[in-house]
């Protein structure tokens, strides 16, 4: 699945209570937040190694693997969790100190 | 058409008619058969709705926040322990400002281990920012699960409505159920503002910081005091299209009274009964059935009790180390007001134990004779 590209409105300046949504609603989704920026390790796949078995597909909590031919991680939101890198049976991914 | 049905299954045909979308529920005893009944209904095919078995009552409350922020309107039933471990997801469901209705049979509090009435697991949801409805009998159980989407989904605030364990949950009664197209004409589809959307995804709830978050809160407080309106609005709505009508306090022989009793849940019929028998005895009784405790009833009290001169407030609850949790409350609201009554508090049946009309008559005599203290203990084996 792709990620779209979507329209960010402006946010609204608030002057009072009674310009407020009824609870804090954003006006862009979520993934607009980049976590990746939070990673220390990052993880690289061997694609020697890898067999597209996509059981880091599976297991990524961020859902920041895609899964074409060849498992792809999306970087952008990818915290460095290693859970991959624990999961892949081929031991096919590193987790190294380097921003990628 | 009418049936004879315990309030438990009042709530289940009230909730029926009133199709939510979802259902989400965990079994405890004595609500079982509210969910047990709707998990009938959809599995017959009688009802078209979505039953979410879960894992635990945190996990049904947070099914209907996700529901019901999708914009689907959502219910489920609990008692007691189970309320009381959904009290993280009941703040949750409040601030967001989601309509959710749910049933809570009062049983009180474990240890030690008990099945039967007490308000206490309810009362003490008092701040979690969902209204808090108290019925009397089986009729009103059925009236007031339908006029409370009605109110909740008016205000944004979701409603919690509390019937007594056996005394309601277990004993039949003759309920009016009325024809499902007369309910759909009554209650308007579910069409939120806001809600969560894939083809315009948002977060909801997210951070906010000091500068607002006091908004927000003042937000929900203003809603409560709207809601007050809406309950009467609603209440005589629903007496428009049903024939029964119902506000936020109901006094009951109490424009003369000098002597007032104030009561919530089933046993306001045991004390209706104790004041037809005061009357009888040319005594000038009188009762006020608290229908609603959030948003609680402040100005309605302030004009029904500056003609008494006693004021008792019975409770089958306990705030401990205070007194009775009516009590306060009702002492709390009248206390900037000039011409008030003495004020006395009685909790009495805790933990399911009968409060006959005579145990009333036996609290009314305590008080007369002086020798009531301001609050009691009634019928503790000394």
């Amino acid at each position: 699945m792709k990620r779209q590209k979507r329209h960010i409105k402006p946010s609204k300046r608030f002057k009072s209570h009674k310009d407020l949504p009824p609870m804090s609603v954003s006006s862009v989704p979520t993934s607009v937040n980049k976590t990746g920026g939070w990673r220390v390790l990052t993880p690289v796949i061997d694609y020697d190694k890898c067999i597209s078995c996509m059981i880091c597909w599976k297991f990524c909590p961020e859902i920041c693997i895609t899964a074409e031919d060849k498992p792809k991680i999306i970087l952008e939101y990818c915290k460095g969790c290693g859970i991959c890198a624990f999961e892949c049976p081929k031991k096919a991914i590193k987790m190294i100190e380097a921003k990628g | 058409m009418k049936l004879v049905i315990t309030g438990n299954h009042a709530a289940a045909y009230a909730a029926k008619l009133c199709r939510p979308h979802v259902i989400s529920a965990y079994p405890i005893t004595p609500q079982t058969e509210v969910v047990e009944k709707l998990a009938c209904m959809v599995a017959d095919g009688e009802l078209k709705s979505d039953f979410i078995k879960v894992e635990s009552e945190h996990s049904a409350m947070a099914a209907c926040i996700g529901a019901s922020a999708a914009g689907s309107r959502s219910f489920t039933a609990t008692s007691s322990q189970g309320l009381a471990l959904m009290h993280e997801m009941l703040f949750w469901a409040a601030n967001s400002r989601l309509p959710i209705v749910m049933i809570n049979v009062n049983r009180a509090m474990a240890p030690p281990w008990t099945v039967w009435a007490d308000q206490t697991d309810s009362l003490a949801q008092r701040d979690t920012g969902w209204m808090q409805f108290y019925c009397e009998d089986n009729q009103e159980i059925l009236d007031t699960v339908i006029q409370a989407y009605k109110i909740a989904e008016k205000v944004s605030l979701p409603a919690m409505i509390s019937l007594d364990a056996f005394f309601l949950s277990h004993t039949s009664e003759a309920v009016d159920v009325p024809p499902q197209a007369d309910v759909d004409r009554f209650l308007p589809e579910f069409n939120p503002e806001y809600k969560l959307d894939i083809n315009n995804p948002r977060a909801f709830g997210g951070l906010v910081t000091a500068e607002w978050y006091y908004e927000f809160r003042y937000k929900i407080h203003q809603a409560m005091q709207d809601a007050k309106r809406e309950i009467n609005t609603v209440g005589k709505e629903y007496a428009k299209s049903f024939g029964r009508k119902y506000s936020l306090i109901e006094p009951y022989k109490a424009d003369d009274a000098d002597f007032l009793f104030a009561a919530s849940g089933s046993m306001v019929s045991v004390v209706r009964d104790a004041v037809d028998k005061l009357r009888k005895a040319q005594k000038k009784a009188g009762l006020i059935k608290m229908r609603t405790f959030r948003p609680f009833p402040k100005e309605e009290l302030i004009k029904l009790v500056p003609g008494a001169k006693n004021l008792c407030v019975l409770d089958r609850n306990i705030s401990l180390g205070n007194e009775g949790i009516f009590f306060t409350e009702i002492k709390a609201a009248l206390a900037n007001i000039k011409a008030k009554p003495m004020i006395y508090g009685f909790t009495a049946g805790l933990g399911g134990r009968e409060v006959s009309v005579n145990d009333v008559m036996n609290i009314a005599k305590s008080i007369e004779t002086h020798k009531a203290a301001e609050f009691n203990f009634y019928g503790l084996k000394k």
